[in-house]
């Protein structure tokens, strides 16, 4: 319980965690929040069936709040004016102010219990927060965005957050690595998703570190790091330790 | 939305783009051509011609058979064991996905006049208001983006018309984005004044494409993009890109190692739409080469090292080039660049 995930990845796409975290969540009965600024709703929807989860039906009970980015952003740029009176949750792009409190808004109103809800705890997942930046957003407001969650869904709601960004060691966008560097500091485990350091092959489609992040508990131990290797399947996804791909044994 | 990196003189990449939009013609899908250099009109007259299956076929089948009779007759002695091996295959046994094209004529105009086509040709449009928006975005990729959304709300691609029965795809070509041409310095100064138009100009054309039945090719001239940081926002807002690196005037036309072949294809990353995996072909290493009438891509084999008098160090450039090629595609994994054996 309110706890920060940091899914991580580089040189490689890391959304079949989000995916997975997606379904996990829906199958525990909690209440999911997901903002999906990268893909459409029936992506999300076609993967999850094959995962055994439902998107549709967990949004008609209300399990379910779908902010699908993509099409927001349509109707705040090409809608008519607003006939609900709220203002769009990605506000930021067209006024030029760069913060994000809509966005946060949104997020508290979707997460905040209403009187009839069943659910155990609220979820936060989002997909992804470096688009953000590539939206015009300025890091420090992306930063302060997730601190304003934080407090909101993992400290007063006990919620978990699972947040996915992607990262390049030598990349050249300064902006991402302050962000991702800031966000790995205040995450309580980060799941970091790798190319394999050879490169390409069938079989492995790379390796996946596992930080549990120890180290903030001020009990001076170290951060338990694990790493495993990963092969991604039609419906599933198989993980074993390194160098024991099926295929080799 | 495919993102092409354009090669550096652009000779390739228009090719590429042209068949996009010929491959549209010969489908029956409507275009929409967008182009702040050439006017479309004069884009659509340099289509390729499209070859009719028999006629290419026939010829594909004739270099192939060829080719087998010679074989058949040296079965291999010492490394008898290949022999079961499939022989490499150079370019895909004929399938019915697409259509093959003659590089050498055009496209007789009577094809694509029969057809719906739109076009948005920058400095025409440059006397018009843009309606909607702006959200502090470069005014001609504003335009543009209207014009796009106004064609598809018109047209009906976006399911808006349920009285419209058939229902038809619209491709999207645009040609040179980014470029100073319209009105963008990211590919002119280092620290360009508004290093968001580009991308947010790419996340409002895909929320239009998955919102309506339609395809959309871009073409970039990425080396001239200075801010790095750029490409790997685009990259991550793409579904498929793939960067053409032409020989001319580099040091790689003179090496033996491409001596058939015109330029490399770097497939950066393809897209992983509705499942958790991607296809993935078993190589990367992707030349095309341009013949007088075709354009192909094929796979890059190495040729055998028959010469014994090789000298030491071109062997050594040979490696070294053989090794930049496997550098991978992102949707799966890229390895580390510099990783000795």
């Amino acid at each position: 319980q309110g706890k920060f995930t940091l899914l991580r990845d580089t040189r490689t796409d890391g959304s079949f965690l989000v995916h997975h975290f997606l379904s996990f969540y829906l199958r525990a009965g909690c209440k999911v929040c997901f903002v999906a600024l990268l893909q459409s709703f029936s992506h999300y929807n076609i993967v999850a069936q094959k995962l055994g989860v439902s998107l549709t039906a967990a949004k008609e009970r209300g399990q379910l709040i779908f902010l699908e980015g993509l099409k927001s952003c349509l109707d705040l740029l090409f809608g008519e004016e607003e006939q609900s009176g709220q203002p769009s949750p990605l506000q930021f792009l067209s006024e030029g102010a760069s913060d994000l409190k809509a966005l946060f808004d949104f997020v508290r109103t979707s997460l905040t219990p209403a009187g009839s809800d069943s659910w155990k705890g609220p979820v936060l997942l989002v997909d992804d927060l470096s688009v953000l930046l590539s939206l015009g957003a300025a890091p420090v407001a992306v930063l302060d965005f997730i601190h304003y969650c934080r407090v909101v869904v993992c400290s007063q709601l006990k919620g978990n957050i699972v947040v996915l960004v992607h990262s390049n060691e030598d990349s050249e966008d300064e902006e991402n690595e302050l962000v991702v560097n800031s966000l790995c500091h205040h995450s309580d485990l980060i799941l970091w998703v790798e190319g394999l350091a050879t490169g390409f092959c069938k079989d492995v489609h790379g390796q996946i570190k596992i930080i549990r992040r120890v180290s903030l508990e001020l009990t001076a131990e170290k951060d338990l790091v694990q790493v495993y290797q990963y092969k991604i399947q039609d419906k599933n996804v198989t993980f074993f330790a390194r160098g024991l791909s099926a295929a080799v044994l | 939305l495919v993102f092409t990196e354009e090669d550096k003189y652009g000779l390739y990449s228009n090719l590429l783009f042209k068949y996009f939009l010929a491959e549209g013609v010969v489908c029956g899908h409507e275009l929409f051509v967008a182009s702040a250099k050439e006017h479309p009109d004069n884009i659509l007259k340099e289509l390729p011609a499209p070859l009719l299956d028999d006629t290419y076929r026939n010829e594909l089948g004739e270099e192939a058979t060829a080719v087998k009779s010679e074989d058949f007759q040296d079965s291999m002695k010492i490394a008898w064991r290949y022999q079961n091996l499939p022989k490499m295959e150079a370019s895909p046994t004929s399938t019915k996905f697409g259509h093959y094209y003659d590089v050498s004529k055009t496209m007789p105009p009577e094809l694509f006049q029969s057809r719906n086509w739109h076009s948005f040709y920058l400095p025409e449009e440059l006397s018009l208001q843009p309606k909607m928006k702006t959200c502090n975005m470069n005014s001609a990729y504003t335009r543009l983006l209207q014009s796009i959304q106004r064609i598809i709300y018109q047209e009906g691609f976006d399911g808006s018309d349920p009285q419209k029965k058939q229902k038809n795809i619209l491709r999207i070509g645009i040609q040179s984005l980014g470029s100073m041409l319209w009105g963008d310095d990211i590919c002119s100064s280092d620290t360009p004044e508004d290093i968001h138009s580009l991308t947010k100009f790419l996340y409002v054309l895909r929320a239009l494409l998955r919102k309506s039945l339609s395809a959309c090719i871009i073409t970039v001239p990425a080396h001239l993009i200075q801010n790095k940081a750029i490409m790997e926002r685009v990259t991550n807002l793409s579904d498929m890109v793939v960067g053409l690196e032409s020989f001319i005037g580099s040091e790689r036309e003179t090496n033996p190692l491409y001596k058939d072949y015109h330029g490399l294809v770097h497939v950066h990353q393809i897209p992983r739409l509705n499942s958790l995996i991607c296809d993935v072909s078993d190589t990367k290493d992707l030349a095309f080469r341009l013949k007088r009438k075709l354009f192909t891509i094929e796979r890059l084999h190495l040729p055998p090292d028959l010469s014994d008098t090789v000298s030491r160090t071109s062997k050594q450039d040979l490696a070294e080039s053989a090794k930049l090629l496997s550098s991978g595609c992102g949707a799966m994994a890229i390895g580390k660049k510099h990783l000795d054996f």
